[in-house]
């Protein structure tokens, strides 16, 4: 399973953090998640190297670069999501409002509940639309009454924009909706246990142009409540939906900074290269 | 950050590219040459010459058009990035300046059958020299641009400053030749106008410069100390383009 090297111990891990700040914090406002010299291997395979940034609340951040090159897998790193891979071994520090996510007592199904993901696919449960959003509060106990729950499922789906669609039919299937209305029903299920950081793995890799739109809207409302991460092939939609943009080559983070400058001048060749559409 | 030179994964865009980058050129050549041909006409009081580059203007606004038209074609399309859109944000300006600078041409070319009474340019001798550095500057900003090249964009900005001079040098000449020859003060003015005509040229060279400054540096020319024009008060208004 994932383990966690003690090889940066917190005191050098703050002096790190001092060197390395001016470099990876391209962010205002307060901090949410702060990574430390990450690494990540699958097996001997080193999949991240040595990656150090800054998650603002205030600020929608996107991933990107080729395939291939470990912007996923460093998403997934920010909720331990890759746990679940036998293979997997994290090392570095991740902290999450300044407490080691990585820490062994740290709970992940807790973590998990912080630090929400949307994926790729949308994959509500097989079951009602209510269900669906009210399993999360359900499992973490958030409601004390029918009428709280009820709440929470109306205030998760109308942020995530979909009450006005569904209200008439929450005991629908929610795998009856379609590929958009999926995806946001997704999100709305990563709001109802109210997390503090929503990590989106590719969130409209699956759907049409009007329903990317959608999402991206949902994304700008969303921003300054939640912090958000954003992994994206889709250049135009890092651009249109992020303040600040990480480019990720072979496992290695290239350029971190301001989304309007790294889209209109680059520091990097390779970043210019990539987002110009020069890659490979 | 100097241009890598690789080509685009989608080798549409690079058509593209080249297309406009060949129609800049083929502007800026067509421009400059309007200014040489307008003063050649001017010197050898060649009417027929000066007919020639008012008719032939119109060949630098279509050319302003299509330059545009395929600018914004592309902009739409391909959705350019970083230098890529730096430069088609370039081109667009720069084409609308260029054509400014044919009609300064065509502009000296229309005054040519005014000044036909002496045949000679009186207090104005130094407008060929000012013509020759303003057509310079013309040049090397469009091949500053060509090259990607800043350095070359600066000095042309730096060397504007020539033309600043000679334009203050034949303004003072022609001034007082008006005061000791009332009677050619019409045609004496429209040899200011011509002087006048060149230093926006320079001028316009000089925006051409900071937008290739711009498109290969990502940041703002900085700022040239232009020191005081005396004449800047004396300007004539706006309002001759054509």
């Amino acid at each position: 399973m994932t383990e966690l090297l003690d090889s940066t111990s917190s005191s050098e891990s703050s002096t790190m953090t001092d060197s390395a700040a001016s470099a990876i914090s391209a962010g205002d406002g307060p901090l949410k998640m702060t990574t430390r010299n990450v690494d990540v291997f699958y097996g001997e395979k080193q999949a991240i190297k040595d990656v150090s940034i800054d998650v603002t609340m205030d600020n929608v951040t996107a991933f990107i670069g080729p395939s291939g090159c470990g912007k996923s897998t460093f998403l997934r790193c920010l909720n331990r999501m890759n746990d679940t891979i036998p293979i997997a071994k994290v090392t570095g520090d991740i902290t999450l409002e300044g407490e080691d996510i990585y820490a062994p007592q740290m709970d992940v199904v807790q973590l998990r509940a912080r630090v929400g993901m949307v994926f790729q696919k949308p994959n509500p449960f097989p079951k009602s639309i209510y269900d669906n959003i009210a399993y999360g509060p359900r499992i973490h106990g958030l409601a004390s009454s029918k009428d709280e729950l009820d709440n929470i499922v109306e205030t998760s789906l109308q942020r995530a924009g979909l009450w006005g669609e569904v209200q008439d039919r929450l005991q629908d299937s929610g795998t009856a909706l379609s590929g958009g209305q999926q995806q946001r029903l997704c999100i709305a299920r990563a709001i109802a246990v109210d997390p503090e950081v929503i990590l989106m793995d590719e969130p409209c890799s699956a759907l049409d142009p009007i329903a990317t739109a959608k999402i991206e809207e949902l994304i700008h409302e969303l921003r300054g409540k939640y912090a958000i991460v954003i992994v994206t092939h889709n250049m135009q939609q890092a651009a249109r939906v992020s303040q600040r943009t990480a480019f990720f080559h072979l496992g290695t983070l290239v350029e971190y900074g301001v989304t309007s400058d790294i889209f209109t001048n680059p520091t990097e060749e390779k970043t210019r290269d990539y987002i110009t559409g020069r890659y490979g | 950050m100097p241009n890598s030179g690789a080509e685009h994964t989608v080798k549409a865009f690079d058509t593209d590219i080249n297309e406009l980058r060949g129609m800049v050129a083929e502007i800026g050549g067509r421009s400059e040459q309007a200014i040489s041909k307008a003063m050649r006409a001017l010197e050898k009081h060649d009417l027929k010459l000066a007919e020639e580059v008012v008719a032939e203007d119109k060949l630098i606004d279509d050319l302003e058009k299509r330059i545009d038209d395929l600018t914004f074609q592309t902009i739409a399309l391909r959705a350019p990035m970083a230098d890529d859109l730096r430069e088609l944000i370039a081109t667009f300006k720069i084409s609308g300046v260029v054509e400014r600078i044919g009609d300064y041409a065509k502009n000296i070319a229309k005054r040519v059958p005014v000044i036909a009474s002496t045949h000679k340019l009186g207090p104005a001798s130094l407008l060929p020299s000012m013509s020759n550095i303003a057509s310079q500057l013309v040049r090397d900003s469009l091949e500053a641009f060509a090259r990607r090249d800043a350095d070359l964009a600066l000095e042309v900005s730096e060397r504007d400053q020539i033309v600043d001079d000679f334009y203050t040098s034949i303004f003072r000449s022609v001034i007082t030749y008006m005061i000791e020859n009332p009677k050619d003060i019409g045609e004496a003015a429209h040899l200011l106008f011509i002087a006048k005509n060149l230093e926006r040229i320079g001028d316009h060279a000089t925006n051409v410069a900071e937008m290739v400054y711009f498109a290969a540096k990502g940041e703002p020319m900085p700022e040239r100390d232009r020191g005081e024009n005396p004449t800047d008060l004396l300007e004539e208004p706006s309002g001759d383009s054509e």
